[in-house]
């Protein structure tokens, strides 16, 4: 019997409720196939599921989807997580919630409210969300959060067509009182692979966001805490994709499939087990999904023996398949990765000035 | 050192027991911060009315520790959560 006493127990949760949405964003971390609503977690079952959640330790629940909002009992969701005593984060588009919900949402106990920006004007916002008005609905739906006086991030989702657009979307951080904002480039999996070519930003945008960034960060100190995600595929070393596989956070998918983050099902060989099979402990502690690259036992020995094998975890199974066609290879963004040339391949072809092409929307 | 000031824990902070772990922790957006003893026991006296002098003294008599001290220690711990944006001054 394999009792693994070393494996911590989780801190987040990522409950995805639904994967319906109004918008279609080119990028959604949604799988490619989504699943339809007749297969979603029933009301009771996700409150199972938050009480299981925080009875072996997690201590935040990311309440997200698709848009949560299309929900209708997302309030008494909000609720059941927090009387399960769990720390609750919406993660929301905006779309679709109206100033009673949030009212409702706010008296359930939502402890924090991540905002998603597309863009910062209606028509870049609309064409990526490919939905007329979704830029002024969130806007309304901005100020009533600040109305209320949730905290609030906001979560830049950033690419080649509004990277430029950066020093605009931190100020608009700052006048919608958020106290954090994430400058989230796209990561490519599920859609934005599909739309890598389209989504990729180039070098000098990057550079450029950089010290944006670094300079806003000094100058708003004290006031708005940056989280800077740099598009990878410029970087040196890989992302500590989840702080390691299996070591920190788990994701439960709208049909309650439990996965160890919300793209493993890119992975051809895992197989995942469902809320339905097992306790969710089980699933955490004795899992064969979540046992497959925790720790360092599965890593080749390019990572083994790295000095950053305990910085990075070998980076993102989900990119080492999806680039070298390999989940148990390093991370083909390493610079010490025999895949890294592929990245370089991608982008020296891929990332071509904007032009006529257009995107594929996610949808059903 | 301006022990005047209010701290505060604003909407979205708060303080938790996980049972699991035995620890006392600060619950905040997209942050869990494991708090030691003396984060633990300076934090559970932040109630967005008393000053950092007016908390420190409490301390100092309840851990006959000096309040110069104590203090200094507080100033230190609140000027960090504040940069995290994770508690905040209340207007005096």
């Amino acid at each position: 019997m394999r009792d693994a006493p070393a494996v911590p127990p989780p801190i987040a949760m990522l409950a995805e409720l639904t994967h319906r949405c109004p918008l279609s964003c080119p990028y959604c971390s949604n799988p490619v196939e989504l699943i339809a609503r007749q297969r979603e977690l029933d009301t009771a079952t996700w409150i199972d599921v938050f009480r299981q959640a925080a009875d072996m330790g997690v201590l935040q629940v990311h309440i997200s989807g698709g848009e949560p909002a299309s929900r209708r009992d997302l309030v008494e969701l909000v609720k059941g997580a927090r009387d399960a005593g769990l720390y609750v984060n919406l993660i929301t588009s905006g779309v679709g919630l109206t100033d009673a919900r949030l009212v409702e949402l706010d008296a359930a106990g939502v402890d924090h409210v991540q905002l998603s920006l597309q863009g910062i004007t209606a028509t870049t916002a609309d064409w990526i969300g490919d939905y007329r008005g979704a830029f002024n609905r969130k806007m309304a739906v901005a100020d009533k959060i600040a109305e209320i006086g949730f905290a609030l991030t906001l979560n830049a989702v950033m690419h080649r067509h509004n990277l430029d657009d950066l020093p605009e979307m931190i100020e608009m951080a700052k006048r919608l009182g958020a106290r954090r904002i994430e400058v989230a480039c796209v990561q490519f999996q599920g859609w934005a692979l599909k739309n890598r070519a389209m989504l990729q930003p180039t070098r000098e945008q990057v550079d450029t966001a950089k010290r944006v960034v670094a300079r806003a960060r000094e100058e708003n100190r004290g006031t708005l805490v940056f989280d800077f995600v740099p598009p990878d595929y410029y970087a040196d070393y890989p992302k500590a994709c989840m702080g390691g596989w299996g070591s920190i956070g788990l994701n439960i998918t709208p049909d309650g499939r439990v996965l160890p983050c919300h793209a493993a099902e890119t992975i051809p060989s895992l197989t995942f087990q469902s809320v339905a099979d097992a306790s969710l402990r089980d699933i955490w502690y004795h899992g064969a999904a979540f046992a497959a690259y925790r720790g360092t036992d599965w890593m080749p020995d390019l990572c083994k023996s790295c000095d950053r094998r305990d910085v990075d975890f070998g980076g993102c199974r989900c990119q080492a398949m999806a680039v070298a066609g390999d989940a148990a290879a390093a991370d083909p963004v390493c610079r010490k990765s025999p895949h890294r040339h592929l990245v370089d391949a991608t982008l020296a072809t891929e990332v071509q000035p904007i032009g006529d092409a257009s995107f594929r929307y996610r949808k059903l | 050192m301006t022990t005047a000031r209010i701290p505060v824990l604003p909407c979205g902070v708060r303080l938790h027991f996980d049972k699991v772990r035995g620890k006392n922790v600060l619950l905040a957006p997209e942050r869990t911060l494991f708090l030691d003893d003396t984060g633990h026991a300076i934090l559970s006296e932040v109630d967005g009315k008393r000053a950092i002098v007016e908390i420190a003294r409490h301390l100092a008599a309840l851990y006959n520790a000096p309040e110069d001290a104590i203090a200094r220690d507080i100033n230190e711990f609140v000027d960090d959560l504040a940069e995290k944006r994770v508690l905040e001054f209340a207007d005096a």
